[in-house]
């Protein structure tokens, strides 16, 4: 079975959660030896993983008929694609796309990020999509998040060949319900065209089914797993006096980090030697700092900033709690990532990753006394410590991504009829 | 003659509120009272007096042939008094008919028996004198919480004065014994074990309304087919549950009290009688010994300590609790004495268990650790304003002493004063 994906980020270069769980998830279902996978993201940096899978960048696409020479052509993107293939893929343009910018090649230039004109690039997406559509065989197409769904929809138009999506977020959760209309739409008309929707985790699954009024029967939860670290036993903790305690993430809304610094508030009033870290950055950031000011907290709440690659497990590894008090999280992957260098955690009750932890403390994003009480019994008894530390890191291990890839493959079969 | 051994436990633990760690040292109320009332009136009126009656009644038919033992916790009696006294009444009812008897075990239901041996002796002489004020009976067999046996325990309790102990049908205790014979202590022949029917048991309080089971309906006409029909030289057939089987955990719809009712008949017919455990230990000759070198109880397939003591969480709750047992017993504090026995209830360890947390209020595990352990620790905050942990437990108990005394001393003091001046004025 061949399944074309289209994606928005890929390893290494990432930028939020969805990028590693198109990883995770293809490297999962490339262990079904039938299943052959092209995934599109709009830029690659020639960097990717591709031992597994074919990776196309919809940059290198052409979507307007332009005479090159093989060398050209060459020389401009043959370290990313072949000529040939190039050449392949321009007989698909079949419709008239002059009207967009495009470069020498008769590509379009891709950011591959979260941009300004978001929205324009959403669309060339799309263009790009019709000429794959037109020149390449699969059977199924499957969109990853939103920005993918006009390019899974379109192709589905002229190809015939069976949509699913699969929701990662909801505008729901980014927004606390403050919804862009314009994203919603984009949302909707993809879930309203596929056959089948995959949502990470139920309580997703219930949002898709009440605010975008899917039937329930078409949608399936797939909840996301983690990829094994390979070095998970580099990963040391400093044995130092005060506990840590860390807050991990984009410091935005969605987070809820405003019930993070009132928790430990309550905690500083009670106990010390526990110090606070809010690592990450984003548009509540200053807001934050002007919080921690005014309870009178600063002497022990620190802002690290933006943490990538390997400091993040390294900050994970150095806390004593790590705590995700996301007040709607449709997945989130970073507990799991925490339990895997054995950090005890925390969770809201509103994270899709709480429907599958056991040994993880789950407390509402709003309930910040159950919140201090929790971070104060975890830093208090070495029981509490040790159990969410073993039993949680033995519970993330079991979680693997092949068995999330054996539950999309049966939804293939299903809505293939095979 | 073939016997019937029927023995019921009662027991409800006084439910923890929800106690956040800023209300240690602020607030030393422990109890959801709302809760403890709703539970305990919900299982009175189901349970507790239906079951009553039934039973009266049965005696009553029976002419005096029906028997049958309970044991209820200092915890539950407690419980009953304030809020259903009409329960009570109705034991003490039973009691006049002198076909019940009344077994002993540890007033709080504690794990008392396996951490702290001590206390554990404290309680049951403890729940002796409550049961004997109430029911103007003293119990003469043992029946401990959650039937928690080992050797070490037995001969605790055989140094009691206790002749007769109920133990659970343990396959790593017993290998190819049967249950239906009376056994002795390994090493004190003194002692008599009367084992439980594991089976027979719950046939009543797990399969009794359950369709899909292959004997099900269950009829007391089947039932006590079964037990006439086994070998001849079985002789004693112990059927234990908790009594909440009975309008509870089998609903008066299922006709578990007509079940129950009919049961003396069939028996009668059989020539089947009903005894009471220590009547059932005096008359028979032990048939071997028992040996259970580490401790058993009635729970789980493992029937060990494992539902109390088998995580991290529990160990390290039950170590906390423990380590202060000796330090308790020297307060004098009436409201923190009774605190100390009513967060000893085995269930506040159950509700920890990551298995098996059978009737738990809590969402997780690790939530009834923390809920518990804020608990304890306001609780040991206060045991330590008592007696600072700084005097270690010895000196402290001069000191005491020394207290105690001084009175004594004072007065002894005072009337050779008295001599004295007297024989200053001759």
């Amino acid at each position: 079975m061949k399944a074309l994906m289209f994606g928005w980020e890929f390893p290494p270069h990432i930028l939020g959660g969805l990028g590693t769980a198109s990883y995770g998830l293809t490297r999962g279902m490339a262990e079904q030896h039938d299943m052959e996978l092209v995934f599109v993201i709009p830029k690659p940096h020639g960097d990717e993983d591709q031992s597994f899978l074919k990776i196309i960048g919809a940059c290198n696409v052409p979507v307007v008929w332009k005479e090159n020479d093989w060398h050209h052509v060459n020389q401009r993107i043959g370290h990313m694609m072949h000529p040939d293939e190039y050449f392949w893929l321009r007989n698909g343009i079949k419709y008239n796309y002059s009207r967009i910018y495009t470069n020498d090649l008769g590509c379009i230039d891709f950011s591959g990020r979260y941009p300004d004109n978001l929205i324009e690039e959403i669309s060339n997406y799309e263009a790009v999509a019709s000429v794959l559509a037109h020149q390449m065989q699969f059977d199924i197409i499957h969109s990853h998040d939103w920005l993918t769904y006009p390019a899974g929809v379109f192709a589905k138009q002229i190809t015939g060949k069976p949509l699913v999506v699969h929701v990662h977020a909801t505008d729901f959760d980014r927004s606390r319900g403050q919804v862009n209309p314009t994203v919603y739409s984009i949302e909707k008309r993809g879930m309203d065209a596929a056959d089948h929707i995959i949502t990470v985790s139920n309580l997703t699954r219930k949002i898709v089914i009440e605010k975008y009024h899917q039937d329930p029967r078409k949608i399936t939860t797939v909840h996301n797993a983690v990829e094994p670290l390979p070095d998970a036993g580099s990963f040391t903790k400093t044995p130092r006096r005060d506990k840590v305690v860390t807050f991990l993430g984009r410091i935005t809304m969605q987070k809820g980090p405003e019930y993070f610094v009132e928790a430990a508030y309550r905690v500083l009033q009670r106990t010390d030697g526990v110090r606070f870290v809010m690592a990450g950055s984003g548009d509540m950031m200053n807001a934050m700092i002007n919080l921690v000011a005014k309870r009178g907290i600063a002497d022990r709440f620190h802002f690290t900033g933006f943490l990538k690659g390997r400091q993040v497990h390294e900050m994970l590894a150095e806390s004593d709690v790590y705590i995700m008090p996301s007040v709607s999280e449709p997945f989130g992957i970073s507990p799991l990532e925490a339990m895997q260098v054995g950090t005890p955690t925390i969770i809201s009750k509103q994270s899709g990753c709480a429907e599958i932890l056991t040994h993880a403390i789950k407390t509402d994003y709003w309930d910040i006394d159950a919140m201090a009480d929790a971070i104060y019994s975890i830093v208090k008894y070495p029981a509490m410590y040790d159990s969410l530390r073993n039993l949680g890191r033995d519970e993330v291990n079991a979680i693997r991504w092949y068995d999330a890839g054996m539950k999309v493959r049966s939804i293939y079969n299903s809505v293939l009829h095979y | 003659m073939k016997n019937i051994c029927f023995y019921f436990q009662l027991h409800q633990p006084l439910r923890l509120k929800r106690y956040r760690f800023f209300d240690i040292g602020q607030d030393h109320y422990y109890f959801d009272d709302f809760q403890v009332e709703d539970r305990i009136r919900t299982v009175v009126e189901q349970a507790y007096l239906p079951a009553n009656r039934t039973i009266a009644e049965m005696i009553r038919s029976s002419n005096g042939k029906f028997k049958c033992a309970f044991s209820i916790s200092g915890v539950v009696l407690e419980q009953l008094e304030q809020f259903a006294p009409e329960v009570i009444d109705s034991f003490k009812e039973l009691a006049k008919t002198h076909c019940v008897e009344f077994l002993a075990q540890p007033y709080a239901h504690s794990l008392a028996s396996v951490f702290d041996a001590a206390e554990f002796e404290m309680q049951v002489e403890m729940h002796a004198a409550k049961i004997h004020d109430l029911f103007g009976v003293t119990p003469t067999a043992f029946a401990n919480s959650e039937l928690i046996y080992s050797d070490e325990i037995g001969e605790l309790i055989y140094k009691m004065g206790y002749r007769t102990a109920l133990i659970e049908e343990a396959k790593h205790v017993m290998g190819w014994k049967s249950p239906n014979y009376v056994y002795s202590h390994s090493y004190q022949p003194k002692l008599k074990l009367l084992v439980r029917n594991l089976k027979l048991s719950e046939d009543i309080y797990l399969r009794f309304s359950n369709p899909s089971w292959t004997d099900f309906p269950l009829t007391a006409e089947k039932y006590i087919h079964w037990i006439a029909s086994s070998p001849q030289e079985e002789k004693i057939f112990n059927l234990w549950m908790g009594y909440e089987t009975f309008g509870q955990l089998q609903r008066f719809e299922s006709g578990i009290f007509d079940f129950l009712k009919a049961i003396p008949y069939y028996a009668m017919e059989h020539q089947i009688g009903f005894v009471l455990p220590s009547d059932a230990a005096k008359k028979a000759e032990p048939a071997a010994a028992l040996q259970s070198p580490y401790p058993i109880s009635w729970w789980g397939h493992e029937k060990d300590l494992s539902p109390w003591n088998g995580n991290d969480l529990q160990h390290e709750a039950l170590q906390k609790l423990y380590s202060v047992g000796e330090r308790v017993r020297l307060c004098q504090d009436k409201p923190l004495l009774h605190d100390w026995l009513e967060i000893q209830s085995a269930e506040h360890f159950r509700y920890m268990s990551h298995k098996d947390a059978f009737g738990t209020n809590y969402e997780t595990a690790y939530d009834a650790f923390m809920n518990y352990m804020n608990v304890l620790a306001d609780f040991l905050e206060r045991v330590d304003a008592q007696y600072p942990t700084t005097i270690d437990n010895e000196e402290l108990n001069e000191l005491l002493k020394t207290i105690n005394n001084q009175a004594k001393e004072i007065e002894e003091l005072e009337t050779k004063l008295k001599k004295l001046k007297s024989r200053k004025k001759d």
